[in-house]
């Protein structure tokens, strides 16, 4: 490491330094934040080529053609690889956290803004290499966004195991690079650069979020990079780490003696903490909005935050719960079901206590509330399916089915993406200095709801009926070929749903030009990105430190003049 | 800011016109850190810096962690034999170049000590620095030993000690893809040189800051990140070497 000029930059003029290589965190968070756009919608148009697919096998569609068996498997895959990585480990997390913890903590930028700039370039590199996957010979890979061995490490197991899946690792190896390069910041900045005042136990919610997501992703990404070099090595340079000896059409491989087994073991455990870094954020800006909306302080400040750290730990020990099917001693499966369950408990302390948040609140029902809310709704919803796939003996039924893809949209995906459309809505003032169109927010939230659900409900049924997935048409099976009335019913909500979401992206860039002006504080909201200028200086509180005097959740205090008392008033403000 | 601390004596002090003595610190301007008097906040800084290293650390660690749990499953993991249908182990022991191996250890040892001089002499420099930036005031060159240069030196020489002992093992029969033994032998010690080539870059970084008469405080704290994430590295070789060397 080499020691970065703390936040010793000037406001840079020209465009390159201030909009492309900018050191500027708030930026470089809008950066992410458009990166992260981009990502969503690419992933969003593969999965309606599958579920247009899925219903009309042989539709010729225009510019893409008909869909074979294998292109299906290769848009899986890039679904989800594109929406894991760049979208629910990016926006969240690289782009909210970004811009606003800084600002959250009083700190004029991140700690080291070069590493800053550097881990986004580092990010949109990896972007750009697994979007390439699509455009090389064979095509994008085939392996799943888990990339199980030995399909991922042979090449010659299928279109798309060349040079495509060689890319794929590529990207993944340089994100996990990038993505340690934030944590880094993310976890120096809070320990070190909170101004006067802020202490741990004072910062914002979503600033612990920010901070056990980067302790996750500090110690997660670390062992996936070392997998995806093992993979890489296997893949180019004839090792055996994850090949077994294995025969592909009738050849005898020239690996021997890897094991597959190994290369899940090293994924899952990444995967499983990466649904967390995925959600929290999200959890910690639902518990902020929450608060903000109802006017009352957050029910249980430290519980959340040891509920917050709780599922932190939890996460890196239930890694064994993806791999129920893969062959496991039933002592070890027994171990990881009771502590998967286990997290059923700092789950349900923050249900309960963003429940509690919400009674007798006086609760504002503004779009960024709308979608904290349709965040509780879709993390309970999707939470619920947890424990049933958290036992072995009911997750070996259910585990290839549709079942797991209902449960794991609801609450690691579409939670996680309310969680961004909050935080969006809650924040636009802030960044762009207007606000966005209410009408338009409201329609966006009650369609993109009610399709959601409308998508993802159904799965459960699919997968209990024995729906399998991953599979591109079920029309050769008889009992699948029934279910094929309920899929088409899921593309049409899927169809629908898409198209609510172009609301949201003409509501974004409309208010951006031509939004009403926002004040500083629109939302009578305590923190302190709400006490400075909007849009914020370069240095965030054009010069003067703030000092912080309050709590981050002081609403409706008995005995104050106002209700809510801003974290940087004069200490006497309190009553009791 | 640095104060003078009582255990440090100013050898010789020349009096004079100052001559190629290190450029008095740069006062102000906008520097954002906490100085009360407007002057960067170094402590400040090198506090953060230490701590953005131990950060990386732990993913290192990480790293590390994920490849030695890898190679101590595989190699109690059992495979089918072929032939007789049977769990057998088919773990290949490595045959280390045991000596070239503790010579390599020894100059890396050795480099971390030469590192610890560079380091402790740049942190004397910078806590005389505001002594030095006195009109007339000058301290003696005896002090400005190249330890940098001879650590980098060193480090060269581990690296292409180890270019030697992945020859001795090609002689031997090892090569990376004989077996998941030997891959993982080349794995770990070259992933610990990816991580060795990062400090001599660091180390080169050092020295290019002093070229460009960075402050010499601020020089001080990249000197100081690449030292301790030198020592890292000595003691992170330790390890592999105990691990391949014992674990096998």
């Amino acid at each position: 490491m080499v020691a970065q000029e703390a936040h010793a930059h000037d406001a840079p003029q020209g465009f390159i330094r201030k909009y492309v290589f900018s050191l500027d965190h708030k930026v470089i968070g809008l950066q992410y934040y458009f990166l992260a756009l981009t990502a969503v919608f690419v992933g969003m148009f593969l999965s309606l080529l599958m579920r247009i697919h899925m219903i009309w096998p042989t539709a010729n569609i225009p510019l893409i053609g008909e869909i074979k068996p294998e292109t299906y498997l290769s848009l899986l895959t890039m679904h989800g690889t594109i929406m894991v990585f760049f979208v629910l480990t990016t926006a969240p997390q690289s782009g909210f956290g970004n811009y606003f913890l800084p600002i959250q903590i009083g700190a004029p930028d991140m700690a080291f803004p070069v590493l800053n700039m550097l881990s986004f370039w580092t990010t949109f590199v990896a972007f750009v290499a697994i979007i390439a996957a699509f455009f090389v010979t064979g095509g994008a890979p085939l392996h799943g966004w888990t990339g199980y061995a030995p399909l991922s490490a042979l090449p010659s197991a299928g279109p798309g195991e060349q040079l495509g899946a060689d890319l794929w690792i590529t990207s993944i190896a340089i994100f996990c690079i990038a993505s340690l390069m934030g944590a880094l910041n993310f976890i120096t900045t809070i320990l070190d650069l909170r101004c006067k005042g802020m202490t741990l136990m004072r910062m914002p919610l979503t600033c612990w979020a920010w901070f056990v997501t980067a302790i996750l992703g500090l110690l997660a990404f670390g062992v996936l990079l070392s997998a995806g070099i093992l993979l890489l090595l296997d893949r180019n340079l004839g090792t055996s780490f994850y090949v077994p000896l294995v025969v592909v059409n009738g050849q005898v491989m020239a690996h021997k003696g890897g094991s597959p087994l190994l290369w899940q073991h090293l994924f899952w455990f990444f995967g499983h903490p990466e649904v967390y870094i995925a959600i929290l954020p999200g959890m910690g800006v639902a518990s902020q909005l929450l608060s903000t909306f109802s006017r009352k302080p957050i029910f249980g400040y430290k519980a959340m935050v040891y509920a917050i750290m709780a599922i932190g730990v939890l996460g890196f020990v239930v890694w064994g719960h993806h791999m129920f099917m893969s062959g496991m001693s039933p002592y070890s499966a027994f171990a990881f079901s009771v502590m998967t369950m286990a997290i059923g408990v700092p789950s349900a302390i923050k249900t309960f206590n963003w429940l509690g948040t919400l009674l007798h609140g006086r609760i504002r029902l503004q779009t960024p509330m709308l979608f904290a809310s349709g965040f509780v709704s879709l993390f309970v919803s999707g939470g619920l399916s947890g424990p049933f796939l958290a036992q072995p003996v009911l997750d070996i039924p259910l585990h290839d089915t549709y079942f797991v893809v209902g449960h794991f949209h609801l609450i690691m995906g579409v939670a996680a993406i309310f969680g961004i459309f909050a935080a969006t809505y809650y924040w636009f003032p802030k960044m762009f200095g207007r606000r966005m169109n209410e009408r338009l927010g409201q329609i966006h939230f009650f369609l993109t709801l009610a399709g959601t659900y409308a998508i993802f409900m159904p799965m459960h049924y699919l997968g209990l009926a024995g729906q399998t997935r991953r599979y591109s048409q079920f029309t050769e099976v008889a009992y699948q070929a029934k279910l094929i009335p309920l899929q088409t019913f899921i593309t049409f909500a899927a169809i629908i749903t898409i198209a609510a979401q172009f609301i949201f992206v003409i509501n974004l860039f409309w208010s951006m030009k031509k939004g009403p002006k926002a004040s500083d504080n629109p939302w009578e909201a305590t923190t302190l990105e709400w006490t400075t200028a909007t849009p914020p200086p370069h240095d965030n509180f054009a010069g003067h430190i703030p000092q912080v005097n309050h709590g981050p959740y002081e609403y409706s205090v008995p005995g104050a003049a106002r209700d809510y008392i801003m974290q940087t008033d004069p200490a006497g403000v309190t009553a009791h | 800011m640095a104060t003078l601390t009582p255990t440090i004596t100013i050898k010789d002090p020349k009096l004079g016109q100052g001559g190629s003595g290190v450029r008095p610190p740069e006062v102000g301007g906008g520097d954002g850190g906490r100085g009360d008097n407007g002057t960067p906040d170094y402590d400040g800084r090198l506090r953060r810096a230490r701590l953005g290293l131990i950060t990386a650390l732990v993913a290192i660690v990480m790293i590390f962690v994920a490849l030695t749990s890898a190679y101590v499953i595989r190699q109690g993991l059992p495979v089918l034999d072929e032939k007789t249908g049977k769990s057998v182990s088919d773990w290949l022991q490595v045959s280390l170049p045991t000596q070239l191996l503790l010579i390599n250890t020894f100059l890396l040892l050795l480099s971390s000590v030469t590192a610890e001089m560079a380091r402790r002499q740049i942190a004397q420099l910078s806590r005389l620095a505001p002594v030095q930036s006195i009109p007339g005031v000058s301290l003696g060159e005896e002090k400005n030993f190249p330890w940098l240069a001879l650590t980098v030196v060193l480090g060269l020489g581990f690296l292409f000690g180890q270019y030697l002992a992945w020859r001795e093992l090609a002689d031997r029969g090892f090569y990376l893809a004989t077996s998941p033994s030997s891959s993982f032998v080349y794995l770990l010690t070259a992933a610990h040189a990816v991580h060795l080539i990062g400090g001599v870059l660091a180390f080169l970084y050092c020295s290019a800051t002093s070229l460009f008469r960075f402050p010499l405080e601020r020089r001080r704290i990249a000197v100081d990140i690449s030292v301790w994430y030198w020592h890292f590295m000595a003691l992170l070789w330790i390890y592999i070497f105990g691990l391949l060397e014992f674990v096998r």
